[in-house]
């Protein structure tokens, strides 16, 4: 059971992977992409690390995919300049992937990491939760680095809005630090006006309302 | 009955696809992003079959701090590419020779 879920999973990680790579419209290669990551998490949950195949889908799939997405939307790209050299270079990626691959499955292929080296592991109780235990080993042996990773993830925030921020000299800006400093005397003008007597016409009055009837 | 060398071997063939990625989409700054994500990806994927087959949650922690700074990379990455396409109305990689390399 477990060997046709890996199967299909796998099937669908590489073919995803195999059009996000290939296919020509950014989109499409970006919703390929999330298809990929779907894929992939599931191949995680069969690896037992439920916490981080969640964080895969919310993270990647619901941040930063759609970060890809919306960038994708706002530039006007030609797409048919980027088009251009793709047959050109399609024999050379081929032949560069399969060497790239053979050197790696010599490598990893059965002998070194087969099932005489590496036995299968036994599944954990179903009360066993992998989120406390990679929580007691984050904010245990690893704080030091979990502390520098928010560090990053604040440098990334920081020179993320920094490198987009542009300033518009003609637009109106609110300028809160005169707002904040104003003192009443700055707007409020009081003017000594002398008392003067008003002059009432009784007269004028009732011709007006005599004028409405 | 999966085994070590599944896992492992799937992984190679996603970063061999990514690699070959890299070298079609020589244009699309946007596609080679995310080849970049996708070579990533297999990587965490090595990492975790490792910390299954060894038992050993540590090389989950590792995946834990790799989507950290892939995330960080990809925001930065992306903001980079919008002040590039607003200053030179491009995001082709062979028009981007200002330094003369």
């Amino acid at each position: 059971m477990e060997t046709i879920v890996f199967y299909v999973f796998s099937a669908f990680m590489i073919l995803s992977a195999l059009m996000v790579v290939t296919v020509h419209n950014p989109v499409r290669a970006a919703f390929f992409l999330v298809l990929t990551f779907f894929s992939a998490a599931a191949v995680w949950l069969l690896l037992e690390a439920e916490f981080l195949a969640i964080i895969l889908i919310i993270v990647y799939v619901g941040a930063v995919m759609v970060l890809f997405l919306f960038v994708v939307m706002m530039l006007d790209i030609n797409l048919a300049e980027l088009k251009k050299g793709f047959v050109r270079n399609l024999p050379f990626a081929i032949i560069v992937a399969l060497a790239m691959f053979t050197m790696i499955f010599m490598v990893v292929g059965g002998e070194q990491f087969g099932i005489d080296k590496f036995a299968i592991p036994e599944r954990h109780a179903s009360d066993y939760s992998n989120v406390s235990a990679l929580g007691q080993i984050l904010y245990t042996d690893y704080v030091y680095s979990f502390e520098i990773a928010a560090v990053i993830l604040l440098v990334g925030i920081v020179a993320a809005i920094s490198l987009t921020l542009r300033r518009r000299p003609n637009t109106r800006h609110q300028k809160i630090e005169e707002q904040v400093a104003v003192k009443s005397a700055d707007r409020l003008r009081v003017v000594k006006v002398d008392a003067q007597a008003r002059k009432y016409s009784l007269a004028k009055k009732t011709t007006d309302s005599e004028g409405e009837k | 009955m999966l085994t070590l060398t599944h896992f492992l071997v799937l992984s190679a063939i996603i970063f061999s696809i990514s690699l070959a990625g890299v070298f079609i989409n020589r244009k699309n700054v946007i596609i080679l992003l995310m080849c970049v994500e996708l070579m990533l990806l297999a990587v965490n994927t090595n990492f975790i079959a490792f910390s299954y087959f060894l038992n050993d949650t540590a090389g989950q922690v590792f995946v834990f701090f790799i989507l950290t700074v892939a995330a960080a990379e990809a925001a930065i990455g992306l903001a980079i590419l919008v002040v590039l396409f607003r200053n030179k109305r491009t995001i082709n990689v062979e028009e981007l020779d200002t330094l003369k390399g």
